[in-house]
């Protein structure tokens, strides 16, 4: 997320860069390891490379712009509600309508494509992406779209580091859902995803759903980009709101995917840390020639290099071919 | 052997480009038509005359939609090469297309502000192929190592860390804010002043034939199109071409069967890169001026379109498929226009049905918003994307192999004729 760089060089000199870096980059890096676990949960399962992601973290923000300010849907009728719960309540109703869209997309466009080339199904969301990306941009107009967040720009002033209270509230919400996935997994339904993800064919045979786990996939992996696009829309350094752009930022999770391995869940956090921190450490690096927009391809970058030591990313399972 | 087109008793013929004889007839029928096209436009011909025909396509902004078609063709033959034939997923089109694009701007812009070294465009168009295949060259090491999805993925990074570098090198580039223009097509034999055929200027050809600008780079652009689209057909019946394809369909068992993987693959790179980097170059002269983000993702993603919209791994099917996505705005623009003209005139059942399709004014309901920023619905640019992706949706799921594998059945359903077997 370029935007945050700039500004954290502005920052008084009372802040100690590398602390504050630290900060900047675990809270980039929790919103990479949003979208990264959405994506690897269905990558995993449905072998679909999804480069609607970012679409989709898309429509959840704008879902939880709508629902929490321009409807106010459980707020109007329970005046009694105090903000912050009216808020969180509306961005729980909106995302399950992005999970149940996500579900409804898996069902209409992906669908049909199983059994296809893997490839060939990566360019139906790369068609589902401009298809999303266009509409949502129509709906959500030229300026950013405030999502009404009771926090705001509120933060924990330390002194030597200021914290953002909602950056506190990605790290915890990052980490009860990493939590929660763990041990969802152990549950019946977990149990099913994984032994799908494991092989399709001998999970029917068993007398899974493979279609429903599809569905289901693709359910988890929308509410996981929506919140990850809700975190990236609220956060204080950034744009105030879901804009245009926001689609893009969804594309630097792709070196986090790359480099904790596509099919890792545990690779898509570490992933996602990685390149977060490494994002967020080169806005300290003090060479002119770099320019404006490098911490841009720092993902990229950091994704090359463990490519060149890691072919299948740092917790990726290694292909196994055969004649 | 008259009569027995499928009957080859020599290698010749049956490894011969065009090998049948309705195949050759069409095909010098339609070379004729392309060539011809500017000759429609009224006074091309001495004084007065012109040939006849539909001479909307010789119009000005026709012939530039044309010769864009042309230069994403070769685009298009390129990525297909790497992508059709080797099988090697690219998204990185769009980084050689803007390398080709700036080599060539060095190369052949005229000495100034900005690096230009003012070389005629016989060193600037290959030089600009060259330097891409090269990068090529150097990238393709990576491209060994990962594989399929991943690889994809990569050169997705490519595209960004292209993005990064061409808004950073402005004494290249010219910047994000005002951007470079682009050597124009005029060929010199080195830095002299007045050039020895200029594409650029309306002028008289061969005594008689009195050619607007567009209609001479229309016709460089044609030659170039067909160059590359022969070098593209003859690789299929190459040693390399062979190569290539082996690897798609399975590479361990290429490599098995003594195919050099890691020299093929690299030259499957290079020879994309090429075709990139040409077709950059000549897109950004045609434009003109541009900006370092013409060269994104979206460009990428336009060629993924267009041959898998075409037909993959087919020559004529990226023919196809670059007519049909290049030309499709323009017809979704002019048809748009069209009922615009017709729901204002207000008269008819058309009127009616036509004004479910259009919103005109506030308030009014329709896809298309014909007039932006005031009434609902989506703007005739943004309707086109969603087409455009609705149709790479399309396509995969409903006739994979495009454009070409709609044509194979219509020509197996007259092959058969009466039988559907």
């Amino acid at each position: 997320m370029t935007q945050l760089i700039p500004i954290l060089a502005q920052e008084g000199v009372s802040i100690a860069p590398a602390a504050q870096a630290l900060v900047t980059g675990l809270s980039l890096g929790s919103i990479y390891a949003l979208l990264a676990m959405g994506f690897v949960i269905i990558f995993k399962s449905t072998r679909v490379l999804n480069f609607a992601h970012g679409a989709l973290a898309t429509l959840g923000a704008f879902l939880v712009a709508v629902f929490a300010t321009s409807w106010d849907i459980p707020g109007r009728w329970i005046p009694s509600l105090p903000e912050w719960a009216a808020w969180v309540s509306a961005a729980l109703i909106a995302l399950l309508v992005a999970g149940l869209f996500g579900m409804m997309l898996e069902r209409v466009f992906i669908r049909p494509m199983v059994g296809e080339e893997l490839f060939a199904v990566a360019i139906v969301t790369l068609g589902l992406d401009i298809v999303l990306r266009t509409i949502l941009n129509d709906f959500i107009g030229v300026n950013a779209r405030p999502l009404g967040d009771p926090w705001g720009i509120q933060l924990v002033d330390l002194g030597w580091v200021r914290i953002a209270y909602t950056e506190i509230l990605q790290l915890v919400v990052t980490i009860s859902l990493v939590v929660a996935m763990a041990l969802f997994f152990r549950t019946r339904t977990g149990v099913a995803m994984r032994a799908t993800a494991f092989d399709q064919e001998g999970a029917r045979a068993q007398g899974i759903g493979v279609g429903r786990i599809f569905s289901l996939s693709w359910g988890i992996g929308a509410v996981f980009a929506g919140v990850a696009g809700v975190f990236l829309s609220i956060h204080p350094r950034g744009p105030a709101g879901v804009t245009q752009q926001t689609a893009f930022f969804a594309f630097a999770a792709f070196p986090a995917i790359v480099v904790g391995g596509l099919d890792s869940i545990v690779g898509a956090v570490a992933g996602g840390m990685i390149i977060g921190l490494a994002q967020a450490y080169s806005g300290l690096l003090p060479w002119e020639f770099l320019g404006t927009g490098f911490g841009g391809v720092v993902p990229y970058i950091v994704m090359l290099i463990v490519l060149f030591i890691r072919p299948y990313g740092l917790f990726g399972t290694e292909e196994i071919r055969r004649v | 052997m008259r009569g027995r087109p499928l009957l080859h008793t020599t290698y010749g013929s049956d490894q011969a480009l065009l090998n049948t004889g309705t195949k050759k007839l069409l095909m010098s029928l339609f070379m004729l038509l392309l060539l011809a096209i500017p000759l429609f436009a009224p006074g091309t011909i001495g004084e007065e005359g012109s040939l006849p025909g539909p001479d909307f396509l010789a119009a000005g902004d026709w012939l530039r939609l044309l010769s864009t078609v042309g230069i994403y063709a070769i685009g298009a033959l390129g990525l297909n090469i790497l992508t059709g034939m080797a099988g090697q997923v690219s998204l990185g089109h769009a980084f050689f297309m803007g390398l080709g694009a700036y080599t060539a701007v060095v190369l052949g812009a005229p000495e100034g502000a900005l690096w230009g070294l003012g070389l005629p465009i016989w060193v600037w168009l290959p030089g600009a192929g060259i330097v891409a295949a090269l990068v090529g060259i150097a990238v393709a090491p990576t491209a060994m190592r990962v594989r399929g999805l991943y690889l994809a993925i990569v050169t997705l990074g490519l595209v960004f860390i292209g993005a990064y570098l061409w808004r950073n090198l402005d004494f290249i580039t010219g910047g994000s804010q005002s951007g470079r223009s682009h050597p124009q097509f005029e060929f010199k034999l080195w830095k002299e002043e007045a050039p020895l055929i200029d594409f650029s200027e309306d002028g008289i050809w061969f005594g008689v034939l009195n050619l607007s600008s567009e209609a001479k780079t229309y016709l460089l652009i044609l030659v170039l199109t067909i160059a590359a689209v022969l070098l593209a057909k003859n690789l299929h019946r190459t040693r390399s071409g062979r190569a290539f394809m082996s690897i798609r369909d399975r590479d361990i068992a290429a490599e098995i069967m003594g195919v050099n993987e890691f020299k093929y693959k690299t030259t499957a790179f290079a020879i994309s890169s090429f075709f990139a980097g040409v077709a950059g170059a000549l897109l950004a002269s045609l434009v003109g001026r541009t900006i370092p983000e013409t060269w994104n993702l979206f460009l990428s993603v336009q060629f993924i379109a267009i041959i898998f919209i075409g037909g993959i791994g087919t020559v004529s099917g990226v023919i196809l498929g670059t007519l049909f996505v290049i030309l499709l705005p323009r017809i979704v623009k002019d048809f748009t226009e069209w009922m615009e003209t017709v729901v204002e005139s207000g008269d008819g059942i058309m009127a009616g049905v036509l004004d479910l399709f259009i919103s005109t004014k506030p308030g009014d309901f329709g896809l298309i918003n014909t007039s932006a920023g005031v009434a609902p619905g989506l703007g005739i640019d943004q309707f086109n994307l969603v087409i455009y992706g609705l149709l790479i949706i399309g396509f995969l799921i409903f006739e994979p192999l495009g454009l070409y594998g709609i044509w194979i059945r219509i020509r197996n359903y007259w092959k058969g004729w009466p039988f559907t077997y």
